[in-house]
């Protein structure tokens, strides 16, 4: 899943700053399962952000449809902005383009920063697992991914600041390639890290400029 | 040096940051002669410094014999061979490949990194463009790079038994000398090179092993509990902390490990990396015994 973190207050505060009529919308998807920008979230802010600004006579709403990252969950708030001057979304980055898409031309305002994709490894604590490399080799890796998770995205095993488990940029931060050792060894898999891994082909990763996929089966035909 | 078989000695130039030429020159001559080849580092720490080929450069001309650093941290491929030719045709030909510190820990910790390649891929280019007169896209290189090759080695990082397999992917990926990170804990390097021996590793490369005179018991303490990837022991910290001339003991503690060194089976000569102490460098040399050079 994509993880969000809503931005501080006082910067949401300043970017509405002006705007008469706000409508908060949430996101029914990711960010309403790591608890930053679902409807509990919208109302929250909506009510914290009326309270904050000083302008008199300011409305502040919200809403939250299933997912702001498909046209039909959004196509309400064609409607539904019509009495607003403005909405703060708090979906992830790919909810805030579509909105935006949608109502083009309409200020459209992130309210949350997304930060990665990844899970809840325990309750309130969330782990980055994919960068969406377009080349997954989990098989390779213990099902661990150093792209993701070594800081240096490396592929031929642990560099000379991997020490006690813990990666040379923090204490607090895991060595992927030494889980990865840790995973590999369990599987008696270690001549994994024996092999010589050449350069690899970042055209397929965000690299490659942005992506798309087609898929023909799904495609609609002209006459429907 | 090597080949003929003496025990070498190599030591570590940083450049400034700033593009003072005489500051290059200045430490330079500092060593001159006493080392058989100078490192110059590539932007170390992710400070940014003059680049590691100009300041080989200014250091060639003035009759030292350079090692330019290679990171990946900072270049994509493209900028890393394009390098590399820019190097060879100057005549800088001794290079030596690192992944690069993370850029967390320099002064532009919000900059973007590459690691495009990591060393190991970038040892094996340097090769392939030398030995195949290849890129590594596959085009044809007319006039190849003349290049002597170069890796480290860190026998205090983890997992400690795959330290031996990392190196030796290094080595299957063309790298003809090694220079480790410092021995600050002989007990651990022992056990490292025996196990390199019994691969038979160190009739593959150049095995040169790091060392670093320390200035300050409260270096050795920080170094050894903060510093990612290194290992110093007790003895060598409280070594300093009782000592009443520091400078002078650091100098002493690192002879006695030079001496101890050379008499581990398998290492072909010492890499002195004195950081911001670079005049210490002869000193160092004379009294090991390693002065004047062959």
């Amino acid at each position: 899943m994509i993880i969000g973190e809503l931005k501080p207050l006082n910067e949401i505060a300043a970017k509405v700053q002006g705007y008469k009529r706000i409508l908060v919308a949430g996101c029914g998807g990711c960010v309403t399962v790591c608890q930053t920008g679902g409807a509990a979230q919208a109302e929250t802010l909506a009510r914290l952000l009326a309270l904050t600004l000083d302008e008199p006579k300011t409305t502040v709403e919200w809403i939250s449809p299933t997912r702001q990252c498909e046209w039909e969950f959004i196509e309400p708030l064609r409607e539904q902005v019509q009495n607003f001057d403005v909405v703060l979304s708090i979906a992830c980055g790919v909810g805030v383009q579509a909105v935006a898409e949608l109502l083009a031309g309409f200020p459209v305002l992130p309210g949350l920063n997304t930060t990665f994709m990844g899970m809840p490894v325990q309750p309130g604590q969330f782990e980055e697992r994919c960068q969406a490399c377009g080349d997954c080799i989990l098989d390779l890796t213990a099902g661990i991914c150093p792209v993701a998770r070594c800081s240096k995205s490396l592929l031929n095993g642990p560099c000379g600041g991997s020490q006690n488990g813990k990666c040379e940029i923090s204490p607090d931060t895991p060595c992927a390639w030494q889980l990865i050792y840790e995973r590999l060894e369990l599987m008696g898999k270690l001549e994994n890290l024996e092999k010589l891994v050449l350069p690899r082909d970042w055209s397929r990763s965000r690299d490659g400029g942005p992506r798309r996929m087609v898929r023909e089966d799904l495609s609609l035909d002209d006459e429907e | 040096m090597l080949q003929e078989g003496h025990f070498a000695v190599t030591a570590e130039i940083g450049p400034p940051r700033s593009c003072n030429t005489e500051f290059v020159r200045r430490k330079g001559s500092l060593v001159q002669g006493y080392a058989d080849a100078f490192n110059v580092t590539d932007n170390q720490t992710a400070i940014a410094r003059m680049s590691s080929i100009a300041a080989a450069a200014i250091l060639q001309q003035e009759g030292l014999e350079p090692v330019v650093q290679m990171t990946c941290r900072d270049r994509n491929r493209i900028g890393l061979q394009s390098d590399i030719l820019g190097a060879a045709a100057l005549g800088l030909t001794n290079i030596l490949c690192l992944t690069g510190d993370h850029q967390s820990f320099g002064n532009h910790p919000e900059a973007k990194n590459v690691f495009d390649l990591d060393s190991i891929q970038l040892i094996h280019t340097a090769r392939m463009m030398r030995d195949e007169g290849r890129f590594i896209c596959g085009d044809e290189i007319k006039v190849r790079p003349q290049l002597f090759i170069g890796c480290v080695a860190n026998p205090f990082a983890d997992p400690f038994p795959f330290r031996v397999v990392r190196l030796k992917k290094k080595i299957e990926a063309g790298a003809q000398f090694v220079q480790t990170q410092c021995v600050l804990e002989m007990d651990r390097f022992r056990r490292f090179m025996e196990m390199v021996c019994a691969e038979g590793l160190h009739e593959k490369t150049a095995i040169l092993a790091g060392v670093m005179p320390i200035k300050s018991a409260r270096m050795a303490r920080y170094m050894q509990k903060n510093v990612a990837g290194m290992m110093v022991s007790d003895q060598l910290c409280e070594r300093l902390e009782k000592a009443e001339d520091v400078p002078k003991e650091a100098i002493n503690i690192v002879v006695e490990q030079i001496n101890q060194i050379r008499e581990i089976p398998g290492v072909r000569g010492i890499h002195i990396m004195a950081v911001a102490w670079e005049e210490m460098v002869p000193e160092i040399v004379r009294r090991a015994g390693l002065y004047p050079r062959p």
